[in-house]
């Protein structure tokens, strides 16, 4: 394969070199192929499920529709990024409890996504966070957990800000 | 008839209580390790190369040009497959044809999907690249698309054997005395879709060899299907081992093998390991789907509203090979009449082959399909009889003792009656209309699902548990978790009985080599099963404890009580300390004294027999009830069906984790509402239109409100604690209700799925004197 090319991402503030790669490979083939960052997830490739949600630069964005090497220069985070230390974050403790995970193949998008909302609209309506999750797709839940996770964390946060 | 009463049951100290197992805190973190995330060293990407026409012979398969792609490591064809077939029995010879599957198709393809070759490649790149030089030449063939159209006379044949795969007939009573009886006789027909599971996880698994063991770590609902990989092998069966991986979703549709017998394949011809992912444009065009069905009913009542006599026909489209068509068809014969007592019943169900991809089990496996057409048939019955439909169903609801059609006594209690009336009085006041040009309407459905599989088949499961030194307790066992909570309802079961704290207990599942069998995770059966094996498993383990402990503690064994990991004497016991034992200590007594406190017990189901002629006998261990009730609003003008509030209510026995049980109720009714409003496979002459998730549209967060779940505890399951199965039964009933409720709203009846806004539209038109061909 031609235009093989070497770049560097950064990732979850870690410095990532991609070597050898060729330049048409999606961020969410080069995180998980390339650079081990499983939690990202490949659902529909099309960008109409949000399990590979990531952020780029603070944007929510499917990695599956984003070129790996046009993300050079700006800040990744992933689900392996967002509690980095081991503990959960509010939004991970909040699907926990609220029991807004069944199958979880949906669920580090939608975790990236509720995290993206949330620093956006600190205390969204419930149709907002219906709105703003409707890119991320769940088959097992039927969402209402989740809706009620986001309203948990939107609430500590309150409270605790 | 009056509904069956309902007792309650207490709440024990870990079963009824809301935990979170581990498996959700790595889902949150996405440290869970589906089965792509396991990527041995020198991995192999695999691909299947499929035929791109429904109908043919194929004349050749040029092989060349792929072959000599740089990077591609093998690429198999029908001859390479040491033993190319795979034959699905319905249950041992009751009736069914008897057709091969072949795993590569050599000669003839029947479906547009169907594998033909295998390639596996160093990158997938060069695997879908040499996918693409492989020519196939076909002769093509004319092909049937509708089973109605393939049980004509001059239908092209899909098998040469027939296309018709089973006839089943289960009868009670005399059908046409029963009609006699009748006042009122309602007919219709209901026509279902083709559906999708649209699991989040594709189909996908990693196979490699490991002391000549070929090894498949899958996403699969069953890992028996290590005896039939090896068969398509040619080898022992110990040279295949199965690892189920945590499934990102199954739904029934990873009951069938999908990539397992081409990874294994691959694996070892290559001797490297190789990993299969299909991409979701493949899984929405090749894999198994939800069986379309004509329905064709007949339901009679006398003037006050008993149900004399239903007539049932049932046509199931196969698609172009068996799977599990003969069963669902069969299982949907069994439930056709729902929770009522009908004393005259004659139903028909047949699947019939056609060149339309192949259906076979999902979530709801065929008695969900029914449930559309009996309940839409209740409301037709009850408007007829000029009664509240509610009543109608009070009156011919099933209790405990009655005989269903297939002349079996229901064995445990009906509380099919309390969910229909929790679920409507939950829904309060009917909505007033949002604009002048918006309808307002109610609907309901009840239903009855059964779980466990058919007991002719002389089911069993097995649990292994071995309490630890330390006071810590192993679960072993063969279950799959398709993330229904399969895995973590076994150690609440555990922990209920041993007292082991639930952070102290572990369950290793999943794993043909190492842990016990326990059949596959479908037919709603592994609550029942392992759930009841499990529980057997910690009663025979206290077995051999009580007594050691008893002895310490100076007290009878029927005073113990196995709590926070301690064992106490209740009362206070003659020899032992206040605070009683820690296991650990009684482990370490156990130990001295040659008592073994590690167990493996088999549970089994019972048995029984079906007479596939008299259409008489045993078919399933139980049946799940419950009733979904919704308020809509349906704009006149567009057609578009707005629901406003749902209410789903099932009695599940006993809730072992009412989160995941209230989880199971949530999303098996959303996923029903996407059956019944928008989701389609459209196939156009076999070719399917619908492969991308921009064209089959599942339910989004701001589609639809919350399903307000709602559990009734009657005791009376068959499963541990009481509990009944709860995975399938959830999704039955939303269609029937959103049909009444639409019904009810602009006055016409929906009788094909999915009721989109066009079709809904077409019906408000004939309301008002128009008619449009909206099909």
């Amino acid at each position: 394969m031609a235009d093989n090319e070497m770049y560097a991402l950064h990732v979850n503030g870690t410095r990532h070199e991609v070597a050898d790669a060729w330049i048409g490979e999606s961020l969410l083939y080069v995180l998980r192929e390339r650079l081990g960052l499983l939690g990202s997830k490949g659902a529909c490739e099309q960008g109409e499920c949000g399990s590979c949600s990531v952020l780029v630069d603070d944007e929510l964005v499917c990695s599956c529709l984003v070129l790996a090497a046009s993300a050079v220069g700006q800040a990744i985070v992933t689900i392996e990024g967002i509690a980095p230390h081991g503990a959960p974050s509010d939004v991970q403790r909040a699907f926990v409890e609220c029991g807004a995970v069944q199958c979880g193949f949906c669920t580090p998008g939608l975790i990236m996504a509720t995290h993206a909302l949330l620093e956006r609209t600190p205390q969204p309506t419930g149709s907002e966070i219906r709105e703003e999750l409707s890119g991320n797709i769940c088959r097992c839940t039927g969402y209402g957990r989740i809706i009620e996770a986001v309203q948990r964390v939107a609430v500590w946060r309150s409270i605790e800000p | 008839m009056l509904t069956d009463a309902v007792v309650r049951t207490s709440t024990g100290r870990v079963v009824g209580q809301r935990h979170a197992h581990h498996d959700f805190i790595d889902k949150v973190k996405g440290t869970m390790l589906y089965a792509a995330d396991h990527q041995p060293p020198g991995m192999l990407h695999g691909r299947v190369i499929r035929s791109t026409v429904p109908s043919a012979r194929i004349v050749s398969i040029d092989l060349g040009a792929a072959r000599d792609l740089p990077g591609v490591a093998a690429i198999l064809v029908a001859d390479d497959v040491p033993h190319n077939s795979l034959i699905v029995r319905a249950s041992g010879g009751l009736g069914e044809l008897a057709i091969e599957m072949p795993i590569l198709a050599s000669d003839r393809v029947r479906y547009t999907g169907e594998p033909i070759a295998l390639v596996a490649a160093e990158t997938q790149q060069i695997a879908d690249h040499a996918a693409e030089l492989v020519v196939i030449t076909y002769d093509e063939l004319t092909g049937v698309f509708d089973p109605l159209g393939a049980m004509e006379a001059e239908s092209p044949l899909v098998h040469d054997e027939g296309n018709v795969l089973v006839n089943w007939h289960i009868a009670r009573g005399d059908a046409q005395l029963g009609f006699a009886r009748a006042d009122v006789v309602v007919e219709g027909e209901y026509v279902t879709q083709l559906v999708e599971h649209a699991y989040l996880e594709p189909e996908t698994g990693v196979a490699w060899i490991e002391d000549d063991v070929v090894t498949i770590r899958a996403s699969t609902q069953v890992i028996e299907h290590a005896v039939e990989i090896a068969r398509i092998l040619g080898l022992p069966s110990n040279k295949v081992r199965v690892v189920a991986a945590y499934m990102g979703g199954g739904f029934g549709g990873k009951e069938d093998m999908t990539v397992e017998p081409f990874l294994a394949l691959l694996a070892w011809s290559t001797r490297r390991p190789v990993r299969m992912i299909w991409d979701r444009q493949e899984s929405l065009a090749a894999s198994t789907k939800r069986h379309p069905m004509v329905m064709r009913y007949k339901t009679g009542a006398t003037s006050d509203g008993r149900l004399t006599a239903q007539q049932v026909e049932i046509i199931g489209d196969a698609g172009a090979y068996p799977y599990l068509s003969a069963r669902i068809v069969f299982a949907a014969a069994v439930v056709a009449c729902g929770p009522y007592q009908i004393a005259d019943v004659d139903v028909r169900s047949l699947a019939v082959f056609t060149n339309n991809v192949p259906t076979s089990a999902f979530r709801g496996f065929g008695a969900m399909q029914v449930t559309f057409a009996y309940e839409s048939q209740m409301d037709r019955l009850a408007e007829a009889l000029h009664l509240d439909p509610a009543e109608l169903r009070r009156r011919n609801f099933l209790s405990k003792g009655d005989v269903i059609p297939t002349g079996e006594t229901l064995q445990t209690v009906v509380a099919v009656g309390e969910t229909l009336d929790r679920a409507l009085a939950r829904l309060g006041e009917l909505p007033v209309p949002s604009a002048p040009h918006k309808v307002v309407g109610r609907g309901f459905a009840c239903n009855m699902q059964p779980y466990g599989r058919t007991i002719w088949f002389r089911d069993q499961a097995s649990a292994w548990l071995t309490l630890q030194a330390d006071g810590s307790l192993l679960i072993r066992s063969g279950v799959t978790d398709l993330g229904a909570g399969q895995a973590a309802s076994l150690c609440q079961i555990a922990s209920e009985v041993l007292g082991v704290p639930l952070a102290m207990v572990s369950v290793y599942i999943g794993d043909t080599a190492l842990t016990p069998p326990a059949g596959g995770t479908f037919a709603t059966r592994q609550l029942y099963m392992s759930g009841n094996a499990t529980l057997a498993a910690a009663t025979d383990l206290r077995g051999r404890l009580d007594p050691v402990a008893a002895q310490l503690l100076g007290c009878a064994a029927t005073d113990l009580d196995y709590v926070d990991g301690r064992v106490l004497a209740i009362g206070g016991g003659s020899l032992g300390p206040e605070l009683g034992l820690s296991l650990a200590e009684l482990v370490s007594e156990c130990a001295r004294r040659g008592v073994d406190t590690s167990i493996l017990t088999v549970w089994h189901a019972d048995v029984g027999t079906f007479d596939p002629v008299l259409g008489q006998g045993d078919t399933f261990p139980d049946y799940t009830y419950g009733t979904h009730a919704t308020d809509v609003e349906v704009d006149t003008d567009t057609g578009e069906v707005k629901v406003l509030r749902y209410i789903a209510v099932h009695d599940v026995g006993r809730a072992i984790n009412p989160m995941r049980v209230e989880g199971q109720i949530q999303g098996g009714a959303m996923q029903g509402i996407g059956y019944a409003l928008t989701e389609e496979i459209v196939l156009d002459q076999g070719v399917n239109n619908s492969t991308l998730f921009t064209n089959y549209l599942i339910p989004n967060a701001s589609d639809y409100p919350d399903i307000e779940a709602e559990v009734v505890e009657s005791g009376e399951g068959r499963g541990p604690f009481g509990a009944r199965g709860i995975g399938e039964p959830p999704i039955g009933p939303s269609a029937p209700a959103l049909a009444n409720a639409i019904t009810n709203a602009i006055g016409a009846r929906p009788t094909r799925l999915p009721m989109t806004p066009e079709r809904v539209l077409g019906l408000i038109d004939t309301t008002r004197g128009k008619s449009w061909n909206h099909k």
